[in-house]
């Protein structure tokens, strides 16, 4: 297990400080989902956690170390991110894309290790990608091109994984199927997922540990089912809404109102298990 | 690596591919068997080429015969046309071939463009004006011996000056494409002011270098050029691991463990070694540092590994196809074989560019 935390960390672009001196543990074996408005530096956060990012001020630290004085290498072994709207390399295929994963682990003598053929296929097999390991990324839907990157990150042997917006772009079955795939490899593996998300319904449903980010820095963190709340999404997102149970898993669904149709127009509550 | 030392598996992931390891030693590699074979047909093809080529001019050779003098045997006037005049043409276009197109493999992989190519980063263009202001300043004969030395400085120079006005807090690809485009363009401009202020043989001799050829090569040059192709080539292999890692993107390859503004300098510099040093021998040869890694990837695909060598292959080829025609086509007459590299590569960057709009 590793434990990543950030301490008094503060990031800026240039004199625009984005997060102001927040202290942040990830939750080891969870699954972590930052939510916040557009622009609210929910990504930045996440990039400096994957040391994409130099702090202003403070740390991120990757099991006591600070992660600026790691060898980058050293962190690759022990935390992967995927960034948000990869690009592959034209005519990449998936095997090719899956193994670069394995950089980490490799020198120019060791190139090709069993350890490094095993975690390439168990990759490939938990995202479901092994028939199409010889096709190019290019030539696959959105949904197989993500789980294509999903699959090179896990090949990285790493506990704990970052994900900006791995579902933005998918329609709803692949967007579901993402996130279950995530949900599972948490199971079963005991990995560390920490995630950005923009639909609050879904990351209400998967987290275990919801982040909201506001005014840089956290508003509030915690149980989904703990935290979430009208008040909480009337401050973070500045949108009224009513909070009910999530028909299926109970879990907090968020509806909200809108502006333009007036209340007056509104049903009268309709019981939601119809 | 003795090759009692490896242990084939036929089992390796997928069938294009061999895993190759190491009883005793920590070291492996997964062979790609598309691009051997790739490899063993284009040198195949070269060496077919080659005969051919070392044939043919004012006195013609059969290929058999050709065959005879590279086994010590033949006539004495064959082996002088052969081993004198054309061999070291051959093996000068075949090195210079090979190095503009492994330099440009780099820079295209780097910048994550396949429109890209060592032109880009100012190596072609800070040779050119080196080389200019030399023959401009000096005229004439004199300057020759002093011609390659000055290409290289000059295209160093201009590739350094892109990097230092590009880097702010690191070399992005896009702010190093930006600055180099910017650049290039001035210094082009100092080459054209260059020519036209030159006296007309002068302007001539400049014209000629621009464009590019081997005419006139000889071993000296040859064995001028052998050390930078094959450190360079040797050099891009130990780094093949890096570009592909860069392919995927700045923040990936970081992600992945790449220590990446340490590597990009690295890369840099061996692309300009590569292309610089070809440029200071044979002049401004246009496009196949664009086409011969272009064509390597259609062949293997991107992964660095396998599309170098292959791409040193096809560049070596291209470049000895060019200058094949340079003396053949107009015979008697000699044409630099720069205006042929171009009369192919221009419409081939053309169908790029549309290809490249037509996709998403
Ligand atoms: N590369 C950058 N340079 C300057 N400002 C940036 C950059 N990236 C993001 N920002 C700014 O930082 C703020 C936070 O951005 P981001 O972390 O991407 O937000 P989120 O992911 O929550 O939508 C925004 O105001 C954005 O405009
Ligand atoms: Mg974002």
């Amino acid at each position: 297990m590793t434990k990543l935390t950030a301490s008094n960390l503060s990031l800026a672009y240039g004199r625009q400080l984005i997060i102001d001196n927040l202290d942040f543990a990830v939750p080891e074996g969870r699954i972590t989902v930052l939510i916040g408005a557009n622009g609210s530096g929910k990504s930045t956060l996440l990039r400096a956690l994957a040391r994409l990012m130099k702090p202003e001020a403070g740390a991120v630290l990757l099991d006591g170390k600070d992660i600026a004085h790691t060898s980058t290498k050293e962190v690759a072994r022990k935390l992967a991110m995927l960034p948000q709207g990869p690009v592959a390399p034209e005519g990449i295929t998936v095997l090719q894309l899956v193994k670069q994963g394995r950089y980490p682990y490799q020198s120019w003598l060791q190139q090709w290790s069993e350890a490094d053929e095993r975690a390439v296929r168990a990759a490939l097999e938990a995202t479901g990608m092994t028939p199409l390991a010889e096709r190019p990324v290019d030539a696959l839907s959105g949904g197989q091109r993500q789980r294509a990157w999903i699959a090179m990150t896990l090949a990285q042997g790493t506990a704990t994984v970052l994900l900006d917006e791995p579902t933005t772009y998918l329609d709803l079955t692949h967007q579901i199927e993402i996130l279950d795939l995530l949900y599972t490899l948490n199971e079963r593996e005991g990995r560390t997922v920490v995630m950005v998300l923009h639909d609050m319904n879904l990351a209400c449903r998967y987290a275990h540990h919801l982040v909201a980010v506001k005014d840089r820095g956290i508003y509030a963190q915690g149980a989904p089912g703990d935290i979430v709340n009208a008040e909480l999404i009337r401050n973070v997102f500045e949108l009224d809404a009513h909070i009910i149970p999530d028909p299926l898993y109970g879990t907090p669904l968020c509806i909200p109102a809108s502006q333009a149709r007036r209340a007056q127009e509104r049903q009268a509550a309709v019981p939601v298990h119809a | 690596m003795r090759s009692k030392h490896l242990a084939a598996e036929k089992k390796a992931s997928g069938s294009r591919y061999t895993a190759l390891r190491s009883r005793r030693l920590p070291a492996s590699a997964l062979l790609d068997k598309r691009a051997v074979l790739a490899a063993i047909v284009l040198a195949a093809a070269i060496i077919l080429m080659v005969l051919f080529s070392a044939g043919i001019g004012t006195m013609r050779i059969h290929p058999l015969d050709v065959l005879k003098v590279f086994a010590g045997q033949g006539q004495e006037v064959h082996k002088t046309v052969v081993f004198q005049f054309r061999l070291p043409r051959i093996a000068l276009s075949l090195l210079v071939g090979a190095s503009l197109a492994a330099s440009g493999a780099i820079v295209q992989g780097m910048i994550r463009n396949p429109l890209a190519s060592p032109d880009l980063v100012g190596i072609t263009n800070g040779a050119a004006v080196a080389a200019t202001s030399l023959i401009a300043l000096t005229g004439g004969a004199a300057s020759v011996r002093w011609l390659p030395l000055a290409a290289i400085c000059g295209a160093a120079a201009a590739a350094l000056l892109i990097y230092v006005l590009a880097w702010k807090r690191g070399v992005t690809p896009l702010r190093l494409v930006l600055v180099g485009i910017g650049l290039s363009s001035a210094l082009s401009a100092i080459t054209s002011v260059m020519v036209i202020a030159s006296p007309l043989r002068i302007a001539g001799q400049a014209l000629v270098w621009l464009t590019g050829s081997v005419y006139g090569a000889a071993w000296s040059g040859v064995l001028t050029l052998l050390p930078w192709t094959a450190a360079g080539l040797a050099l891009a292999f130990v780094l093949a691991r890096q570009v592909s890692a860069q392919q995927l993107g700045d923040d990936i390859a970081v992600g992945l463990g790449s220590r990446l503004q340490l590597q990009r300098l690295a890369l840099l510099a061996l692309s300009v070694a590569l292309a610089g040093s070809a440029v200071a021998l044979a002049g401004g040869i246009a496009f196949i540092g664009l086409m011969a890694p272009h064509m390597a990837r259609r062949l293997v695909g991107p992964a660095f590994g396998a599309a170098l060598p292959v791409a040193a292959l096809c560049g070596g080829l291209l470049m000895l196809a060019a200058d094949l025609a340079a003396r053949t086509v107009f015979m008697p007459t000699e044409i630099p074989a720069g205006v042929f590299t171009a009369a192919i590569g221009a419409p081939f960057f053309i169908y790029l560019l549309r290809r490249r709009r037509s996709s998403p």
